[in-house]
């Protein structure tokens, strides 16, 4: 007699065991903490935060951790996470002109009030393999410089009054959220700078780099990249006033782009803009690319077909959790699809056949 | 994870509440696509989240839960969901359709008639019937509001032209009242005839973030042509362990020498057939 | 028929277009008559493309009105709701693109190409579709085995000729044609041309067509307009034109001079 395969619940238990002892790995190696990922892995964890929307070196470090280095799985834990977090209500603005640079270039003025700040960069390490680091090797204090008293003005601000700028109008409109309401195309500004902040840094790398190679391809400068603390503030109902909850490390990027002009308005520079949660600068100044690329329409630029000009494919497709999601679901069970293509398809051989002998009588 | 830190049927129910509305104004504008900002669950996207939320929603506490993937209780992504609902609503479960008062599917309708006060949920992966005719979602919701179903005809036509029959074998389109075209989620088209249920049938797409509805008794029409009648066709055999002529049946590979039989893939049909003393050429006796 | 011809088919009035600075086309007016074909010709730039484009809908001008008869009263086509905008192209209008794959489902075969319009207007007959479909494939001197074979496996002429057998199936009261015969060969442009003539005189067609070829318009128009830097020039009976021609720029037009 002929019995069903059953047991998938076993199955599952067992494969998850599995998988816990794979991620523990050797047991005569030390198990790594939860901190030791949290500061020597910074730049994953940025990652994590920025892609997973939730600021928390320790949340996310703990995601690194459990799914063993995947990052985008890293990522999946936390916006799972993060759906269950009840909502306070939401920060004031942040402040990017009152931030405490750790790194802060341009590359469109030799030299800028609040100077130029290299911070803690690889551009310009030869990446040779550091053997060192094999043998445990320990690193010297870097030297301290005096801290920067006064804000850093932003170097879009001088060519912004001297009008050689276009102006971002400045609006207390609450954007969209896009946690909270379905996306709905067309989409503005607002919309499209928040879905690009969340976006798989590959994704956007892709398609910024494709704008580059001509696939609507926008002249960027890195008019200012900047990396540092700000602070967050909340509106307390019951007092009445802003109060300081906490710090966040973000990376921002403004672009000056070709200029632009038309019958109402002289040529002047535009822009592009990037802002992510910790250092992720290269996921910064590609989120500025990719921006400037999608503001074609409002900018009446030429809609040239590329990649990075479609609103509506780069918003569907920078979510890596959506995609891995769909991409992978495949695996799943699909018997009852592929049952009915097969009796379709051995349906139509058979007429096929049948046709033939016909035809051969 | 442990039950307590998390909300009844794990979401809040502020959320509840958003995608109760949506369900309540898919079930008022029948095959209509109603965007819902769909959460981001402890499943992958393509794991069922939509069908999931759907559920999470319409779930109460005296409710007995089914989950069948592929029409069968025991495969792997059912088993994980029913756990899921298990643990973060507390709620019975059955594997019998005629016990269960929600039954969360994918990819099957059950064989046993579904009855009124039933509610079939079912996990979408592509809501749009017209998306891979035309990818964009600003001109698929243009044509749904403006009636132009032409193109979805092309595809029919194209099909005929080429094959002599309608080559969609699952996710057969339909057509609801008269006016919404409407993916039925990738079921097999033998289940199509089906969709005409006194069961409320909801249908939720997480990573599309699309939510639509069948209330009880609504006309759902297969697409077809007047001189090319659609077909809704099984292999023809009977179960070999039931005997069920009238099934789904799913294809399993016996031997390495191209041995095979058919088996019901509506497990708890299948077992209740036996049950009532049916047999197949495979049965007990 | 006299009912019919008390009033145009079209009447546009005031038609202006422009990009940034630069004219598109300016203050364009005039009446089709039922079964009249209206030629519009004129260098590369002179605005006849943008002014077809706004007759047709496809780009909104910033002034003007292009009047259609519906059911015996001019209405607006430019305040036409969406749907009721869709409906016009669907059913009494037509559009042939200068290349044919602009107008065509290169993915679908030539008869489902043909099909479509009778699909999106409710034909739900595989057998009745095919066998219009079929007709139409014949009258544009397609082969009936090259029903099933998708355009791209077409030449230039037989695409051209399957876009007008799409567009005419299901009887427009109104064809546009932007260039239909340009990008052609020259001894295919002649087939398509007498092609067309022999469709404009049976069906009984109302045309408006764009081209810089001035046999083409000589072939097929009642009327023409001359087109220059956005403006209408000069406009009158076709052979009135291109016989007597008044304004400067169509005598150098017409003698040639200008390589259009």
């Amino acid at each position: 007699m002929y019995v069903a395969v059953k047991g998938g619940a076993r199955a599952i238990d067992n494969a998850h065991a599995w998988l816990a002892e794979e991620r523990r790995g050797d047991r005569t190696v030390p198990e790594m903490t939860v901190a030791q990922i949290r500061e020597q892995m910074g730049l994953a964890v940025n990652r994590v935060m920025a892609e997973g929307s939730l600021y928390d070196p320790d949340l996310a470090a703990l995601a690194i951790k459990q799914a063993r280095g995947d990052l985008i799985e890293a990522i999946f834990l936390i916006r799972a996470y993060r759906t269950t977090l009840p909502r306070f209500g939401g920060a004031q603005p942040i402040d990017t002109g009152n931030m405490a640079c750790d790194r802060r270039i341009s590359a469109t003025f030799k030299d800028v009030p609040g100077g130029q700040v290299l911070g803690p960069t690889f551009d310009y390490t030869h990446r040779l393999l550091d053997f060192m680091l094999a043998a445990d090797g320990d690193v010297p204090e870097a030297a301290m410089g005096d801290p920067a008293g006064d804000p850093v003005p932003h170097v879009t601000e001088f060519l912004n009054s001297e009008g050689l700028i276009q102006p971002e109008p400045e609006s207390d409109a609450v954007p969209r959220d896009l946690t909270r309401e379905p996306l709905e195309l067309p989409a503005d500004r607002a919309l499209r700078l928040q879905s690009l902040a969340r976006a798989d840094e590959g994704f956007l790398l892709g398609l910024a780099y494709s704008t580059q190679r001509g696939y609507a391809r926008n002249h960027a400068f890195v008019g200012e990249l900047r990396i540092g603390s700000v602070a967050v503030e909340m509106d307390i109902p019951d007092l009445g006033f802003a109060i300081e909850i906490g710090e966040i490390t973000v990376t921002e990027c403004e672009t000056v782009n070709q200029f632009t002009g038309s019958k109402t308005e002289p040529p002047q520079f535009t822009r592009g803009y990037g802002l992510v949660f910790g250092q992720t600068e290269r996921k910064a100044i590609a989120m500025a690319l990719v921006d400037r690329a999608m503001r074609w329409e409002e900018l009446g630029e030429e809609n040239v077909g590329a990649p990075a000009q479609d609103t509506e494919f780069v918003l569907s497709h920078c979510d890596n959790i959506q995609a891995t999601g769909f991409l992978e679901h495949i695996k799943l069970p699909h018997y009852v699809d592929f049952q009915s293509e097969l009796e379709l398809i051995r349906k139509l051989r058979a007429q096929a056949k049948a046709a033939g002998q016909e035809d051969a009588t | 994870m442990t039950a307590d830190q998390y909300n009844f049927a794990y979401l809040d129910e502020q959320t509840k509440r958003m995608i109760r509305r949506a369900i309540l104004k898919g079930l008022a504008v029948p095959g209509y696509q109603v965007p819902f900002a769909s959460r981001e669950m402890p499943m992958p996207y393509g794991w069922g989240t939509g069908g999931v939320q759907v559920t999470a929603a319409t779930l109460v506490p005296d409710d007995r839960l089914k989950v069948i993937d592929q029409g069968a209780d025991d495969t792997t992504n059912a088993v994980s969901i029913r756990k899921f609902f298990e643990r973060t609503a507390g709620v019975a479960v059955t594997e019998a359709t005629t016990e269960a008062s929600i039954i969360q599917t994918r990819h099957r309708i059950p064989e046993t008639p579904l009855r009124e006060g039933q509610i079939l949920v079912y996990q979408v992966p592509i809501p749009e019937p017209l998306r891979f005719l035309e990818p964009r979602e600003t001109e698929t919701r243009k044509m749904h509001a403006l009636e132009e179903y032409g193109l979805m005809h092309v595809k029919l036509y194209e099909d005929i032209a080429r094959h002599g029959t309608i080559a969609t074998a699952y996710a057969y389109p339909v057509q609801v009242e008269g006016r919404y075209v409407m993916d039925p989620s990738p079921i097999p088209k033998f289940d199509n005839p089906k969709l005409e249920s006194p069961a409320i049938q909801l249908f939720g797409a997480g990573r599309e973030q699309r939510i639509y509805a069948l209330p009880p008794y609504t006309q759902v029409v297969s697409l077809d042509f007047e001189d090319h009648p659609f077909d809704p066709s099984r292999a023809d055999y009977p179960c070999a362990v039931c005997g069920a002529v009238d099934s789904y049946l799913d294809e399993v590979i016996t031997d390495d020498a191209g041995g095979r039989m058919f088996l019901c893939s509506d497990t708890d049909y299948c077992g209740q057939r036996q049950a009532a003393g049916h047999t197949g050429t495979e049965g007990a006796p | 028929m006299t009912a019919a011809l008390e009033q145009p088919l079209l009447q546009v009035r005031g038609v202006t277009k422009h990009y940034g600075a630069r004219l598109g086309c300016g203050d364009v007016s005039f009446d089709l008559w039922p079964g009249e074909v209206m030629g519009i010709v004129g260098e590369s730039g002179s605005g006849k493309s943008t002014l077809l484009s706004c007759l047709a809908g496809h780009l909104p001008p910033d002034a003007g009105e292009v009047r259609f008869d519906v059911d015996g009263s001019l209405r607006d086509t430019l305040q036409l709701t969406e749907p009721e905008r869709r409906r016009l192209h669907r059913t009494d209008w037509a559009f042939v693109h200068q290349h044919a794959r602009d107008g065509l489902r290169m993915g679908v075969s030539a008869g489902g190409n043909v099909g479509e319009r009778l699909m999106a207007i409710g034909a739900r007959n595989y057998g009745e579709i095919r066998s219009q479909a079929a007709d139409w494939l014949n009258r544009v001197e397609i082969a009936a085995e090259r029903m099933d074979d998708r355009p791209t496996a077409f030449s230039g002429g037989m695409q051209q000729r399957l876009q007008i057998a799409r567009n005419l199936v299901t009887g427009p009261r109104l064809v546009f044609m932007d260039e239909p015969t340009g990008g052609l060969d020259v001894s295919v442009q002649a087939r398509l041309l007498d092609l067309l003539r022999g469709l404009v005189r049976e069906m009984g067609l109302s045309a408006i067509i764009v081209t810089h070829d001035l046999a083409v318009v000589r072939l097929l128009a009642d009327r023409l307009m001359v087109m220059k830097d956005g403006r209408v020039v000069e406009q009158g009976l076709t052979d009135q034109v291109l016989d007597d021609p008044q304004h400067g720029y169509t005598q150098l037009l017409v003698s040639s001079v200008l390589q259009v």
